[in-house]
């Protein structure tokens, strides 16, 4: 266990390598350090985990402590890592994932001029990213946060000489700073209200000294919520991941898909005793969530940049992991992070391998018929998009399943039928990017079609892998089955005193027929293919339909194209109002009071040495005089006593 | 008799060295400073150091008279005087100022003229017994001062090797 | 026997006038000149009290004087040289590179 500080160790030993001595080094050893840091820390996780493994259930919680990091007076923070099966989870998603994201990015990243650079900010990412989930208090939890907040900056603005690229930076940066804000109240008041920031020792006042409904607890819960709010994109501040999109595509991968969006959902997850203390916290998480997931999904309904479409979706699927922590289902949240990190990889580099072979198209308009030119590339989309429309036996439908399951079982029938409509608006965007990409006939025009190619090995094999793990990456976790539920089992003792809590709360624990579960399962993927359905005809069977459609309902679809003016409004209430008030402060306290008095103590010196230097004639005579009458003084002086 | 001696001296050494100052033309101040040096030599022999005496005029009214003299005729000054009405001006104001100066200093000497006593452990009973002034003070100078005497060398060494830095013609 | 005291204002007045020199002229070499009445007026002062004290030393620090102020003199007149070579003239009040 000693070596759990190696795991974020290895990919910074990287970005010091490549962010140090990168532009000197040929980009073959730039990509074999990035990657082989990366393949390291992947090794580390799975001897951890087969560590893990080894002991008994109840006694997989390690908690190393390396120093003590902050102490003044009462407040010590000590640099202490937690590992437990939820951070292993986490653990082995990000190095797992980020290991395949790396070596497909040598392959896609090959010809730009910041390779060396790409790779540093990619294993500083990786570095934070672990920090974050290993971290064993909210301390060392938000260095990890914020670090990963800067990568993602960093990495969206890495083509900072396009305009558009370098605003998304910063706009994903300020976003994501209204989030954070929150975050740090959340701390100040958990160190206020527990005296401590490690997790242990929080989690365990709260279930001795409080009640479930404690106003202090629902606060701190809602501040926590507002900080992964903004991490993980949802409403109202999920504006920044779409835009996030200029970023390269295995970037938005890695860190606006699989991982670095996912921490808001971690860390609900970390802090699920603490939610489930506060139940009007956890109906926020949940109905936040839900309004987040159908919200976002019907703005994809209607994009055609094929990484928005994805970018939206994404947001769309963190709302339902928030539906699923929201419900109590902290296991079905944690179970769709991990499959939404295998098959929305995939998805993202999937269409990083269309982008790539088009030469940088990305409006799925100019797109069609791609399947013949890039079968590989098409039939991993497809795995992907079947896993995320929730088809059996892909990954999604387990996990989206269970977490819709626990929302109807929990009681929350609303939700529940929100959830399932987004469900069926899933399929549908999904499917019709798969169709407007791949089927019909070519709308590019002559002159990309010609270089079109398949991906290069190095795309090839990460994009096959991730394909292989949305499909069997959700039978970890099979429903029905007596022995199927491996990874509830695996994580539940991180869950149990937040299970013990909501058992005693509500209505937790009664479980239906298995006639009733096989039936709703059902009942999804007919929603699912209902979608795929509606997709196939009006974008194969009948390309005319969505036109008319459009054209009917021009109204809404105007709404939804310009993704219901949120941006503007933001624009208009936020940012002007902002604009204006420091451009007041600037007129007037900058410009009159600052700088008045900055240059007035420059004016006032000049002035001051303008008088000065006539005493300076340079006639060494004078100097001399000015020693006698010294003296002079000097001798009035003695005589005077 | 010696007091007729040393007014006429003295008169002659003040006197040449105001002129020194006064006159505009550098050669003449120069004349009058050797001037100035011959009588302050008679001086030094009113006060029985004829040793002194014999330097003063040797190397002073000498050595470095002529050298000064060497300097004026190499560079040749123009006759180019100084503006003699602002000179005169600034006269009139270091006058009283340097007298009252000098004349401070003046009081504090004499005034602690009564602590001070004898200690001459090398009278002039001891120089007779030497065998006179120079030989005394060559003993004096092996014996008391020989580190300053050294140093003194070493001092002169360093004024040739610098003056002839001075005064090589920069080489490009 | 003539008294200390007539000699320590012979002295002075020298030194006085050294000081003037230096204070009112504009010519290098005369100023120069001024600074030798002024070691000279010094030298008076040695060699009176070396009498009025009964002790030869006067006239040794005497004999140093004369020797720094032989090294003085030929150092400050090389600079004199050099002064005017760079700038054609010796007077001060032309040369003031001190000047901020």
């Amino acid at each position: 266990m000693d070596s759990a500080w190696l795991i974020p160790a290895f990919p910074f030993a990287g970005f010091l390598i490549n962010g140090l001595w990168g532009r000197r080094l040929s980009k073959k050893r730039v990509g074999t350090v990035a990657c082989g840091a990366m393949a390291l820390a992947f090794l580390t996780a799975l001897r951890l985990f087969w560590l893990l493994l080894q002991q008994a259930p109840d006694r997989r919680i390690w908690e190393p402590v390396y120093y003590t990091w902050i102490a003044v007076g009462e407040f010590s923070v000590r640099a202490s890592f937690l590992l437990d099966p939820l951070s292993m989870v986490m653990v082995l998603v990000v190095t797992g994932v980020g290991l395949l994201i790396h070596i497909y990015s040598t392959g896609y990243m090959h010809d730009d001029p910041g390779y060396a650079r790409y790779f540093a900010y990619l294993n500083l990412f990786a570095c934070a990213m672990l920090l974050l989930v290993l971290a064993g208090n909210l301390l060392v939890l938000f260095v990890g946060w914020e670090g990963v907040g800067l990568c993602s900056y960093l990495l969206i603005g890495f083509w900072y000489e396009k305009r558009s690229a370098s605003d998304a930076g910063k706009k994903a940066f300020i976003v994501n700073r209204i989030g954070d804000f929150g975050f740090l109240l959340a701390i100040f008041l958990t160190f206020w209200t527990f005296g401590t920031l490690q997790f242990s020792e929080i989690f365990q006042a709260a279930v001795q000294r409080f009640q479930p409904g404690d106003m202090v607890l629902t606060g701190i819960t809602l501040l926590l919520f507002v900080g992964a709010v903004g991490k993980s994109a949802q409403l109202p501040l999920y504006v920044w991941l779409p835009d996030a999109m200029e970023g390269p595509t295995p970037v938005s991968a890695l860190i606006h898909a699989a991982t670095m969006v996912t921490a808001g959902v971690y860390m609900v997850a970390r802090c699920s005793v603490l939610y489930a203390l506060a139940p009007l916290s956890m109906g926020v998480v949940a109905a936040v969530g839900c309004a987040t997931a159908v919200f976002a999904a019907t703005i994809g309904l209607v994009q055609n940049d094929i990484k928005r479409v994805l970018a939206y979706s994404t947001v769309s699927q963190l709302g339902y992991m928030f539906l699923g922590c929201g419900v109590g289902a902290y296991v079905a949240g944690i179970f769709h992070l991990m499959t939404h990190a295998f098959f929305k990889a995939l998805l993202f580099l999937g269409a990083g391998s269309v982008i790539h072979a088009l030469g940088g198209e990305q409006d799925i308009r100019r797109m069609g018929g791609l399947r013949r030119w890039l079968p590989v590339t098409f039939w991993t989309f497809l795995a992907g998009s079947l896993a995320i429309a929730g088809i059996f036996p892909f990954a999604g439908f387990f996990s989206k399943d269970e977490i819709l399951f626990e929302t109807l079982m929990t009681g929350h029938g609303l939700l529940y039928t929100l959830a399932l409509g987004g469900a069926a608006l899933t399929a549908f965007y999904m499917f019709r990017l798969v169709f407007r990409t791949f089927f019909g006939e070519s709308r590019m025009d002559p002159e990309t079609a010609h270089h079109v190619h398949e991906a290069p090995g190095a795309m090839a094999v990460p994009l096959t892998i991730l394909a292989v793990l949305s499909l069997v990456g959700g039978w970890v976790q099979v429903p029905i089955l007596e022995d199927g539920k491996r990874f509830a089992r695996f994580l539940s003792p991180v869950f149990e005193s937040a299970r013990g809590i909501l058992a005693g709360t509500s209505e937790h624990g009664t479980h239906p027929s298995l006639w009733v579960e096989g039936a709703l399962m059902g009942l999804s993927v007919m929603v699912a293919l209902a979608g795929i359905g509606v997709a196939y005809r009006w974008y194969v069977a009948d390309p005319q339909r969505p036109e008319k459609v459009a054209a009917r309902f021009s109204r809404a679809y105007r709404w939804l194209l310009h993704k219901y003016y949120v941006d503007e409004l933001y624009q208009a209430v936020v940012v002007e109002p902002l604009k204006r008030l420091a451009e007041t402060v600037h007129e007037w306290v900058d410009r009159a009071v600052i700088d008045g008095a900055v240059d007035g103590a420059g004016a006032l010196f000049r002035r001051a040495g303008a008088v000065l230097r006539r005493i300076q004639t340079g006639l060494v005579q004078h100097y001399a005089l000015s020693v006698l009458a010294g003296v002079c003084l000097l001798i009035l002086a003695a005589l005077a006593v | 008799m010696e007091l007729f001696l040393f007014v006429t001296f003295s008169a002659l050494t003040v006197g040449s060295a105001a002129a020194v100052v006064w006159h505009p033309h550098p050669v003449k101040s120069a004349l009058f400073l050797i001037l100035s040096f011959f009588s302050m030599g008679g001086l030094y022999l009113l006060l029985q150091a004829e040793f002194i005496a014999l330097m003063q005029v040797l190397v002073y009214a000498g050595a470095v008279m002529v050298l000064f003299l060497f300097v004026i005729m190499l560079l040749n000054l123009k006759p180019r005087g100084e503006d003699r009405a602002a000179f005169k001006v600034r006269v009139r104001w270091a006058v009283p100022l340097v007298l009252f100066f000098v004349g401070g200093v003046l009081t504090a000497v004499t005034g602690a003229l009564a602590r001070l006593a004898p200690a001459g452990s090398h009278g002039p009973d001891w120089v007779a017994a030497q065998g006179g002034n120079i030989r005394a003070l060559g003993r004096l100078l092996f014996t008391r001062g020989l580190l300053p005497f050294e140093v003194t060398s070493v001092l002169l060494l360093v004024a040739v090797v610098g003056v002839m830095v001075l005064a090589k013609k920069e080489r490009r | 026997m003539v008294p200390l005291h007539y000699y320590l204002l012979v002295s002075a007045l020298l030194f006085a006038i050294g000081v003037t020199g230096v204070l009112v002229r504009r010519n290098a070499i005369v100023i120069f000149m001024s600074i030798e009445l002024m070691l000279n007026a010094a030298n008076l002062s040695f060699v009176a009290f070396s009498r009025e004290l009964q002790d030869l030393s006067g006239q040794l620090f005497v004999f140093f004087v004369m020797v720094v102020a032989a090294a003085e003199v030929t150092v400050g007149l090389a600079i004199i040289v050099t002064l005017h070579r760079n700038w054609k003239t010796i007077h001060v009040d032309a040369i003031r590179m001190l000047k901020g």
